[in-house]
C-alpha cells in the first residue's frame, strides 16, 4: 500500500497540480496579511476561502485522479496486489499531496508573518486541522462517485454537484428548515443541523473559537455548551473523523465487488 | 473697643475649630469614633496607618475633614456600613475599607452620604465592600480617584460601585470600579458629570442611568461587563468619547438606549460588544463620529424610535452593521463611512455615488428566526446577501445611507 501511496503522491507532484495548488495557497495567505496586517482578520478571511475553496479542489481533484489513472490502476489490477491496497494508496496519495499543499501553503506566510508571536496561533492550527479534514472527506467522497460512474461525464457532474450540495444548497434547505419550524423551540435542530454536514461544522468549529462566538447569542448558549466544552471538541473531531472514515469504508468496499 | 470684641467673639470659633485630632492605634484616641466624637466644625481628623475594626461610624456634624495617613485600613468586619456622613461640607481622603456587610434587605455601603451639600471624597480604596458609595439627596458632591471592587458571583446578592439616588450636581471623576453589580447607578439624578472613569468586569452594566435628566459622560471606558451603559427612561445626555470594549457575551450590550429623549451621543468608540448599540423606543439622538469596530451587530434598532440621526460615524468590520425592526420613522442615515460599501465615486468628492443598504437579507432573516445565526458566514448566506442588494426585496428600502463616505471619517480633536 505505501509503495503504491508513493506513486501516486509522486505522480501529482510530477503533474505539477499540486505545486500550482500549493502556489495558489501561499501567494493567497502572503497577499491576505499584505493586505490586513492582522493575523486575526486575514483567519477569517481564510476561513471563507477553505471552507469553499478545499473540498471543491478536493472533489475535483479525486475525480480527476481517478478517471486519468485508471489505465494505471487496470495494470495494477493485473498484479497480484490487493485491491483494498491499490484504492487506499491512491485515496491517501491524492488526499496527502493535497493537505501538504493546503498545510504549507498557508503555513509559510503565517509563520514568516509572526504567527508564533500571535496568540491566533490556536485559531490558525484549528483553521488548518479542518481544511485537512475538509480535504480528506471530499477526496473520499469523489472516489466513492468515480468508482460508481465509470461514464466520466456523468462522475464529474455528480462530484460537482455532491460539492455544490454540501457547500450552497444544503444550507439553503437547512434555512428554510429553521424558518419553517420558528415557532418552535429549534436550537436542538440547529445545532445537528449544522453538525451533519463537514463544512458547516468546520465553519462553526471556527467561528466558536474566534471572537465573533457571542455574536451566536442566545441559540448559542447551546452551541457553546456543545462545541465549546472539550466533549463537543472531541465529538466533532469524532464526527469529521467519521465523514473520512465511512466513505473510506466504501472505497474499499466498493472496489473489492467491482467489475473492471 | 466694642467692635474688636464684636470681631473676636466671631473669629473665634474659627481659629478655635482649626484643631487637628489624631487617631492611631497607639495614640491617646485609638478608635475613629471617638475621634469624630471629639471633632467639632472645621476639624481635621488625621488617621494613621493602622487597621481599625469599626463600622457605623455616623459623622452628623458639618465642616469635617478626614484625612488617611500612610493607607490605614477600616475594617468592617461584614457588618453594616462603615462611614454614615449626613453633614455638609465634608471631605474624605486616603483610606481604605475593606469588609463591608452584606445583606439582602439592607443597603449597607462603605461610605453613605445622605443629605450632603458639598463633599469632596478623594483617593479611596474600596475592596470587598457591598456597596462602594451609597449617595442620596445630596448636592454638589465630588468622587474620584477611588478603586473600588468587590468579588461578586451573583446579580441579586451585589451591591454598586458608586450609588447615587435622588442627587444633583455631582462629579464622579477617575475612578476604577470592578466586580460590582453596576459600575455607577444613577436614579434621578441631574447635572452631574461622569468622567475619565474605568468601569470593568461588572456583572451587569458599567453605568447605568435611570430616570437622571441632564447628565454627561465622557472620556470613560467601559470594559468587559453584562453591558456597557445602560440609559433608560432619561432626558438629555450628552455620551462623547467613551470607549465600550468587550461586552461580550449573550444580549449583551456596549450601549443600551431604552425610552431615551433628546440625547447627543459622539465620538465614541464601540470596539468589539456583541451589540454596539442596542435603540429602543428612543427619539431625537444624534449619532455623529462614532467608531464601531468588529461589532456583531454595531447598531440594533429595536422599534418605536423616531428622528435619529446617524451623521459621520464609521462602521468596520462588523458582522452586521445595522439590524432594524420596525417603521424607517424618520431615523436617517447620512455620511457614514461603511467598511463594506463598495460603490464608485465618479466625481471624486469623496461622497459614494450610489447608496448604501446597511442591512442586509441574513441580519432580516436573523432578526426573525434568532436560530438561524449559525449560517453565519457561509457561502450561502453570502449568495442570498448578494442576491438582496442587487434587487431589493424584503430589507426596508427607504434605508439607506445616501450619501456614504469613501474613506473612514477621521477622529476630532478632542474639544
Amino acid at each position: 500500500m505505501l509503495k503504491i501511496l508513493k506513486y501516486s503522491f509522486y505522480d501529482l507532484m510530477r503533474s505539477r497540480w499540486s505545486y500550482i495548488y500549493f502556489l495558489f495557497y501561499l501567494a493567497l495567505g502572503f497577499v491576505l496579511l499584505f493586505l490586513f496586517n492582522d493575523v486575526s482578520q486575514a483567519v477569517i478571511t481564510i476561513m471563507n476561502i477553505i471552507l469553499v475553496l478545499t473540498p471543491l479542489i478536493g472533489t475535483i481533484f479525486g475525480v480527476m485522479y481517478y478517471y486519468d489513472s485508471r489505465e494505471f490502476t487496470e495494470l495494477l489490477l493485473s498484479q497480484p496486489i490487493k485491491r483494498r491496497n491499490i484504492f487506499l494508496g491512491q485515496y491517501i496519495g491524492v488526499a496527502t499531496s493535497l493537505a501538504l499543499s493546503l498545510f504549507l501553503g498557508l503555513g509559510i506566510p503565517f509563520v514568516t508573518y509572526g504567527l508564533f508571536q500571535s496568540s491566533e496561533i490556536w485559531n490558525f492550527s484549528l483553521l488548518l486541522v479542518t481544511g485537512v479534514f475538509l480535504t480528506f472527506i471530499f477526496v473520499a467522497l469523489s472516489y466513492n462517485l468515480a468508482l460508481s460512474y465509470d461514464n466520466k461525464i456523468k462522475g464529474f457532474g455528480f462530484a460537482i454537484l455532491l460539492w455544490l450540495f454540501f457547500a450552497v444548497i444544503y444550507d439553503g434547505l437547512f434555512l428554510i428548515l429553521l424558518l419553517s419550524f420558528s415557532d418552535y423551540p429549534i436550537d436542538k435542530l440547529a445545532l445537528i443541523g449544522s453538525s451533519l454536514n463537514p463544512i458547516d461544522l468546520s465553519r462553526v468549529l471556527i467561528l466558536l473559537k474566534l471572537d465573533i462566538s457571542a455574536l451566536f447569542g442566545y441559540t448559542g448558549a447551546v452551541f457553546k455548551q456543545f462545541f465549546g466544552s472539550s466533549t463537543g471538541m472531541i465529538s466533532s473531531f469524532a464526527l469529521l473523523l467519521a465523514w473520512v472514515i465511512l466513505p473510506t469504508w466504501r472505497i474499499l468496499r466498493k472496489s473489492k465487488r467491482k467489475d473492471f | 473697643m466694642k467692635y474688636v470684641l464684636i470681631l473676636l467673639y466671631i473669629l473665634l470659633p474659627l481659629f478655635a475649630s482649626a484643631k487637628t485630632i489624631e487617631v492611631c492605634p497607639t495614640c491617646p484616641v485609638s478608635q475613629i469614633k471617638v475621634g469624630i466624637d471629639l471633632a467639632e466644625e472645621g476639624d481635621l481628623i488625621i488617621i494613621k496607618a493602622g487597621t481599625y475594626k469599626e463600622h457605623d461610624i455616623k459623622i452628623t456634624k458639618n465642616n469635617i475633614r478626614i484625612k488617611g495617613e500612610g493607607r490605614p485600613v477600616i475594617d468592617g468586619e461584614m457588618v453594616g456600613t462603615v462611614f454614615h456622613f449626613s453633614g455638609s461640607n465634608f471631605t474624605l481622603s486616603g483610606l481604605k475599607i475593606i469588609h463591608v456587610g452584606h445583606s439582602y434587605t439592607q443597603d449597607f455601603a462603605a461610605v453613605l452620604v445622605i443629605n450632603a451639600k458639598h463633599f469632596e471624597i478623594d483617593d479611596m480604596i474600596l475592596e470587598k465592600v457591598y456597596f462602594g458609595f451609597l449617595v442620596e439627596k445630596s448636592k454638589h458632591g465630588v468622587i474620584k480617584n477611588c478603586i473600588v471592587s468587590s468579588k461578586n458571583k451573583d446579580e441579586a446578592g451585589a451591591g454598586n460601585g458608586v450609588h447615587i439616588w435622588k442627587s444633583s450636581d455631582m462629579l464622579v471623576t477617575n475612578n476604577d470600579l470592578h466586580g460590582m453589580r453596576d459600575g455607577i447607578y444613577l436614579e434621578f439624578v441631574k447635572r452631574s458629570k461622569m468622567t475619565h472613569n474605568h468601569s470593568h468586569g461588572n456583572i451587569r452594566y458599567g453605568l447605568h442611568f435611570m430616570f437622571s435628566n441632564n447628565d454627561e459622560y465622557s472620556n470613560n471606558t467601559f470594559e468587559n461587563n453584562g453591558a456597557g451603559v445602560a440609559v433608560m427612561f432619561s432626558k438629555y445626555i450628552k455620551m462623547s468619547e467613551n470607549t465600550f470594549l468587550l461586552n461580550w457575551g449573550d444580549s449583551s450590550y456596549g450601549l443600551l438606549l431604552k425610552e431615551i429623549y433628546d440625547a447627543e451621543i459622539h465620538d465614541n468608540e464601540f470596539i468589539q460588544n456583541t451589540i454596539g448599540i442596542n435603540i429602543e423606543g428612543s427619539t431625537r439622538i444624534n449619532y455623529s463620529n462614532n467608531n464601531f469596530r468588529n461589532n456583531g451587530w454595531a447598531v440594533k434598532v429595536k422599534g418605536a424610535c423616531y428622528k435619529n440621526k446617524f451623521y459621520k460615524n464609521n462602521f468596520l468590520q462588523n458582522s452586521f452593521d445595522i439590524s432594524y425592526k420596525g417603521q424607517i420613522n424618520s431615523n436617517e442615515f447620512k455620511s457614514n463611512y461603511w467598511s463594506e460599501y463598495t460603490g464608485y465615486d465618479l466625481d471624486k468628492n469623496n461622497v459614494g455615488d450610489i447608496p448604501y443598504r446597511p442591512v442586509k437579507l441574513f441580519s432580516y432573516i436573523v432578526n426573525e428566526t434568532p436560530e438561524t445565526i449559525v449560517l453565519l458566514r457561509s457561502l450561502f448566506v453570502d449568495i442570498i446577501n448578494f442576491s438582496e442588494k442587487v434587487t431589493p426585496v424584503f430589507t426596508p428600502d427607504n434605508l439607506v445611507d445616501a450619501s456614504p463616505a469613501m474613506k473612514p471619517i477621521p477622529k476630532r480633536k478632542p474639544q
